[in-house]
């Protein structure tokens, strides 16, 4: 069977900057990628030519089995995707977007609010389910974005930076979430929160300057730190991966 | 198809979800009640006609239709709801022409909002319920021509500011055409084949003869090539810059 991800040689090229170098990224059913990689590394582009937002200068994406650049339709089915930030239309009330997702990926009817039912209690959303969005707090837009990526239960699940802005418990919650849904789903989350990869992730990749400069489990990047250094291990492998380009450059 | 409808539909309620809907319809309705009995002296004509309503409707969709059509895409880039809506199973196409049908819904809503005036010389005379219907249609294929001018123009920046102006200006050229205001400022430097090519692209000489009664079927295959034009650039423009 192929993997539910299968991007390989990703480039994107603005004007005369190189984002994304040369990506392979292929995610199983069952895994959960942890996306790493300093600011403006390249992650969001990357996430973005996964998704079909943005047309990969070279390279190829398969979703479940569907081309993302010739039946983008049919591999965007397989998909749920929570953009940076969580942008939702801040008129609609949590109930009429929900359902305004719904009837964009074909369920109608009592199908449709089932699924809306099952995203909201999934994300805790009940309590503000007939508020416009633009009254909610963060958190709830976030969670309101994560529902709907989930609504339509897909087996592959993209996320720029799902806990970015929540509190701890709320961060909790998500994380949680993320691992009921681990089981039978492709999920690649983007996160700056090294604990989060340990925490969640049965992969991380690391990205910097538009290449992968790591790959494997949380476990095995931690074995990278030396033993001497005993707290924030992750965050001296992190340290290390990502500055040593500029540093040797000196 | 089926996948128009959830677009069409949330684009229609979004315009009353905010009081932009309300404020339109009575300025819009305003407008037209002083333009056709005020400026356009309906009842001085002594005639049972609606005219004066028809001839002052294109100049004021100038104004009211670009304040439709501004937030239609310049609206999703800004809060990067561009994102969300080109990654959902939907085409571009679709999200295009769902789009503009909800913005030439409303502004039909707005034209049969009128539908008084007609009444009134009805009550007062034997009016030519033709030309009357005829000019109705008019009216029609010249919102939704402005409307679609509107949303491929909101579809090249985040400011629904921008994009209003840049409507109007368009629609404003597109208007007078074949006025000698545009002629004669291109007199100056275009060769007289180019003058006569923007004189028949003039929206006006399209409209009149609708006004007058007379549905030529050039005029309408005129606006609805007008309609899928812009809309044809609208989709190339997101296509090309949905990301930016």
């Amino acid at each position: 069977m192929e993997a539910a991800i299968a991007a390989y040689g990703l480039r994107k090229r603005f004007g005369s900057f190189d984002a994304v170098q040369g990506i392979d990224l292929v995610v199983k059913s069952g895994e959960v990628v942890g996306f790493l990689g300093p600011n403006g590394a390249g992650k969001s582009t990357t996430m973005r030519m996964i998704t079909g937002f943005l047309t990969p200068t070279a390279g190829s994406v398969r979703i479940c089995g569907a081309d993302m650049l010739s039946d983008p339709l049919k591999a965007k089915e397989h998909l749920g995707y929570l953009p940076e930030g969580a942008p939702c239309y801040p008129d609609m009330t949590v109930a009429e977007f929900l359902r305004f997702i719904g009837a964009v990926r074909g369920f109608s009817g009592i199908g449709c609010a089932r699924r809306v039912e099952l995203a909201v209690e999934r994300t805790s959303l009940h309590g503000v389910f007939h508020q416009p969005i633009e009254t909610l707090s963060k958190g709830f837009k976030r969670r309101v974005g994560l529902a709907q990526a989930i609504l339509h239960d897909p087996p592959v699940l993209i996320m720029d930076e799902p806990t970015d802005g929540l509190d701890p418990n709320q961060k909790h919650q998500v994380r949680e979430l993320i691992r009921t849904m681990s089981k039978d789903k492709a999920i690649v989350l983007s996160t700056h929160i090294l604990e989060e990869v340990e925490a969640v992730c049965t992969r991380a990749v690391i990205i910097n300057r538009g290449k992968i400069v790591f790959d494997g489990t949380p476990q095995s990047l931690d074995d990278k730190a030396p033993s001497t250094i005993a707290r924030n291990r992750l965050d001296h492998v992190f340290r290390t991966l990502t500055t040593a380009d500029t540093e040797t450059r000196r | 198809m089926s996948r128009l409808a959830p677009i069409v539909r949330r684009e229609f309620a979004a315009y009353f979800n905010t009081p932009l809907a309300a404020v339109f319809l009575v300025m819009f309705l305003f407008l037209t009640g002083i333009f056709t009995f005020n400026v356009g002296q309906l009842y001085e004509r002594g005639q049972a006609d609606l005219r004066p309503f028809f001839d002052f409707n294109p100049w004021l969709f100038l104004f009211l239709v670009p304040a439709i059509s501004m937030r239609l895409w310049a609206e999703e880039r800004r809060i990067g709801t561009i994102e969300l809506v080109t990654t959902l199973p939907i085409s571009i196409r679709d999200l295009v022409v769902g789009k503009w049908l909800a913005a030439w819904a409303f502004a039909c809503v707005a034209l049969a909002l009128t539908v008084p005036i007609w009444m009134t010389v009805e009550f007062l005379g034997e009016p030519d319920r033709g030309a009357i219907v005829s000019g109705y249609f008019g009216s029609a294929l010249m919102a939704g021509a402005f409307l679609a001018i509107g949303s491929a123009l909101s579809a090249v920046t985040k400011n629904q500011v921008v994009a209003f102006v840049l409507c109007a200006v368009v629609c404003f050229l597109l208007l007078m055409a074949g006025y000698p205001v545009v002629l004669d400022f291109l007199g100056g430097w275009a060769t007289p084949s180019v003058a006569e090519a923007v004189a028949s692209v003039s929206l006006l000489t399209h409209f009149e003869p609708m006004e007058r009664g007379v549905i030529d079927l050039r005029d309408v295959l005129f606006f609805a090539a007008v309609v899928a034009a812009f809309l044809w650039l609208n989709i190339v423009l997101i296509e090309w810059k949905k990301a930016d």
